[in-house]
């Protein structure tokens, strides 16, 4: 105790008869001033304020948990219950949106920005790894902005694929794969009737020979889903051949894969997991992304 | 630089650093009543600075239906600042900055020409510790009595006395804090919601805070939270300089000190006589109990009652008044010197500190005038950044933020330019013959999802400059957003 002493000088300081602490900068030296007695008071309420806290509230470090306090308070509980709250407090808002059908819900500006908030967020939450945090979709992920729709792009379509999903297991889920034609086909077919696909789109020659047997082949193996136009027929989600939008690429080494290996990309079906009303929220973010067909 | 201030000899025994007790009790001060024109300034100070905190909520201001009619209001929920015929939204906090920005320059200004004006006029802490001890003066009476009252027993009187004093204060600083909370919501009905227990749980904790605070520093720290906690005067001591006016004893002229009769003997026999009497009115006054003729101090607040007190002594001695003033440094040293006196309020901080406040000042009413009422944002889709459509045309997204700050609801007439064949869908709307019309709630944003689409076969790589308007279908005001539209 005394060692902060010891650095006293024995100095006092002539104008104010204080003895200084012997701490000195640039020649001037600190005077030995006691603290007020209020400054101390608070300082020592701070300390007594400390041992009710470690006493109170989880506070020590033991060697594998911590002392937890006599309120048994933790942040852990404490975000729980503020949780709890603002469910309460979102519930209210989200009966609206239950009650209103999704064609209301787009033409109430109130309610449309309320589901595109709440959507927005469930998007974020469950649809974005796959089709990207604006749904501009990626390989094998459709794109939801555009206005291609394999299973239909209409509200009731949308609320149907996102509550049942595809080839997800769902009973009411949609159905149906690009058939594997590598066996069925030889790779000259195969070829020809790429060639052909591509043509449709406008992204080859129509009139090649190989294109010429490709429509005879597609005719023969492919109509039966696609149509005979190749426009794809959207009971069976089969994709439309002529627009120029690809899922999976539209290059012909990719065509052929895709012809020889067959598809069948699946989407998990979300009732169960979302609430009736979230997904709601999500149809109609989903369907303004890009206004559907 | 070199002579150091302590010189080392023997300590007495009082004054040595291990005999020094580990705290200081507080000198209590009996500060004096006193009358005289800086008094009377400050009486009118606090009338005025109190009378517009405790009432200024209870001003209405008509803005029309569905907007709260209080002109001064901290709308927290509803996000909006009301001053008066001013509203601020939360993207315009700047001028609330601005308003800070320029709170300070003033400073700076005050304290160039006249030193601590604010402390001694103007800060909360003065004003409402002269208001406290005014109530104290009033039931104790002045500083002999309660010297000699709180130096005796305790009787029924003295009780009676603290009791009442006590009770008026915390009357004061319960009516302080609840003066507070009026300015977040809508007076009147929060006065009712609090007589009768209904009013939100934060308003009673700021109650009882600023009840507890006012009571504790104007009651019972006063000078020593300038003295101790404030750290204006440390930085406020960096800021003055020798041109500035504090309140100076004017030392040439007083001393040596002595009595009215010593005085006129020695000026009989020609020897030096000064004007001070030596009289400690000017201690007994001050309230922060300090002795203005030791010199410019931290611990004083300028508030120039020492001053009076002063000057109704010269007046009783006949001698002249100003034997404590304003006065500067500088002009002190003149006069010693015998010097022409110097006067200079106009110099270069002061001009530069005008010069500033003019021109933010004049910047925040500029942009306060012409802002407009209202506004447009937009944002680009980022995933995708375009998408092909079926028909082979082109479409970008975009998020488009509609501001309406007018209290009336308002139809924007949505536009853009800059993209060849291009049409424009808002979606959740249906477009009509002057094309896509978003209707804005009053005082209210609206955010809509806008898509551009173009047929136009565009040049690979082409990013081409798009401009939003929306044009109000009545005043025919505008507002306008650039961004761009992408293609692959
Ligand atoms: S009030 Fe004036 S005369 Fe009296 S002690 Fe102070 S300076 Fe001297
Ligand atoms: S010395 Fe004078 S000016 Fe300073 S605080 Fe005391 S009374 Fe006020």
């Amino acid at each position: 105790m005394s060692t902060a002493h010891d650095s006293h000088d024995g100095a006092v300081d002539t104008a104010t008869g204080v003895s200084t602490t012997g701490h000195e900068w640039d020649g001037i030296r600190e005077l030995n001033n006691p603290l007020p007695r209020w400054w101390l008071w608070v300082f020592y309420a701070t300390i007594v304020w400390a041992f009710g806290y470690w006493v109170l509230y989880p506070a020590w470090p033991l060697i594998s948990s911590h002392t937890t306090g006599l309120l048994g308070w933790n942040s852990r509980s404490a975000v729980a219950m503020q949780l709890q709250d603002l469910q309460a407090l979102r519930a209210e808002t989200s009966m609206r949106l239950t009650n209103a059908s999704l064609e209301e819900i787009e033409k109430t500006p109130d309610l449309l920005s309320l589901a595109r908030a709440e959507g927005r967020v469930a998007f974020a939450d469950n649809c974005a790894p796959c089709h990207g945090a604006g749904g501009g979709g990626a390989k094998g992920f459709p794109n939801l902005n555009d206005d291609d729709w394999l299973w239909g792009g209409t509200l009731a379509d949308i609320q149907q694929t996102i509550t049942h999903g595809i080839r997800s297991g769902d009973d009411e889920g949609h159905q149906g794969n690009m058939t594997p034609f590598g066996g069925v086909l030889s790779k000259a077919d195969i070829s020809a009737a790429a060639d052909y696909v591509l043509s449709l789109s406008g992204a080859g020659p129509a009139d090649t020979p190989s294109a010429k047997k490709g429509a005879a082949v597609f005719a023969a193996n492919c109509a039966v889903c696609h149509g005979a136009d190749g426009k794809g027929k959207q009971e069976l989600g089969s994709k439309n051949l002529t627009d120029g939008i690809w899922l999976y690429g539209g290059d012909k080494a990719t065509i052929m894969q895709t012809i020889t290996n067959g598809r069948g990309g699946v989407m998990p079906a979300w009732a169960g997991r979302l609430s009736p009303t979230t997904i709601k929220a999500l149809t109609v973010y989903v369907h303004t992304l890009g206004g559907g067909q | 630089m070199t002579a150091p201030a302590v010189k080392t000899k023997t300590p007495p025994a009082a004054a040595s650093a291990d005999d020094a007790p580990l705290y200081e009790a507080r000198r209590q001060i009996y500060p004096q009543s006193v009358r005289g024109r800086l008094r009377t300034i400050k009486w009118i100070v606090l009338a005025v600075t109190l009378g517009i905190y405790y009432f200024l909520p209870f001003v209405r201001w008509n803005r029309g239906p569905g907007a709260p009619d209080q002109a001064v209001l901290i709308d927290f929920p509803a996000r909006r600042f009301y001053f008066f015929f001013i509203e601020i939204w939360p993207q315009e906090f700047y001028y609330v900055a601005g308003l800070l920005i320029l709170a300070a320059l003033i400073l700076f200004l005050m304290n160039a020409v006249a030193g601590r004006v604010w402390c001694g006029y103007l800060c909360p802490q003065t004003v409402w510790t002269d208001l406290f001890m005014a109530v104290e003066r009033l039931i104790e009476g002045d500083r002999r009595q309660r010297m000699v009252e709180d130096a005796g027993p305790w009787t029924l009187d003295k009780f009676a006395h603290k009791l009442m004093k006590h009770s008026v204060w915390l009357l004061i600083a319960w009516w302080t804090g609840g003066a507070w909370v009026l300015y977040f919501a809508d007076a009147p009905t929060l006065v009712h919601e609090l007589a009768t227990f209904q009013a939100p749980t934060v308003a009673y904790v700021a109650i009882f805070t600023l009840t507890f605070t006012t009571y504790s520093l104007a009651g019972h720290m006063r000078e020593q939270v300038c003295t101790y906690m404030c750290p204006w005067p440390r930085i406020q001591a960096a800021l003055t300089d020798e041109y500035a006016l504090n309140v100076t004893y004017r030392y040439d002229r007083g001393e040596p000190r002595g009595s009215v009769k010593k005085a006129a003997a020695a000026r009989a026999e020609g020897k030096p006589a000064g004007d001070c009497i030596d009289c400690h009115q000017c201690v007994n006054v001050c309230p922060t109990g300090v002795d203005i003729r030791q010199g410019l101090q931290l611990a004083c607040i300028q508030c120039g009652l020492c001053i009076d007190a002063c000057n109704n002594i010269m007046d009783k001695v006949d001698r002249p008044r100003g034997l404590i003033a304003y006065e500067s440094e500088a002009n002190l040293e003149a006069r010693v010197a015998g010097k022409p006196p110097v006067r200079r309020i106009v110099r270069p901080r002061t001009i530069l500190y005008t010069a500033l406040i003019v021109f933010a000042g004049g910047l925040m009413l500029f942009t306060l005038a012409n802002r407009a009422n209202e506004g447009l944002n937009a944002i680009h889709d980022r995933n995708p950044l375009f998408v092909k459509l079926s028909d082979g045309s082109l479409r970008n997204a975009y998020t488009l933020r509609l501001i309406n700050k007018d209290l009336a609801e308002r139809g924007f007439i949505l536009t853009a330019t800059g993209v060849p064949g291009a049409t424009l869908s808002v979606v959740g709307t249906e477009g009509g013959p002057e094309g896509e019309v978003v209707t804005v709630g009053p005082d209210q944003t609206r955010e809509v999802r806008v898509l551009l689409t173009t047929k136009d076969r565009l040049a690979p790589g082409t990013s081409l400059p798009v401009t939003f308007q929306i044009r109000d279908q009545k005043s025919g005001a505008t507002a306008t957003a650039v961004d761009h539209f992408i293609g692959p």
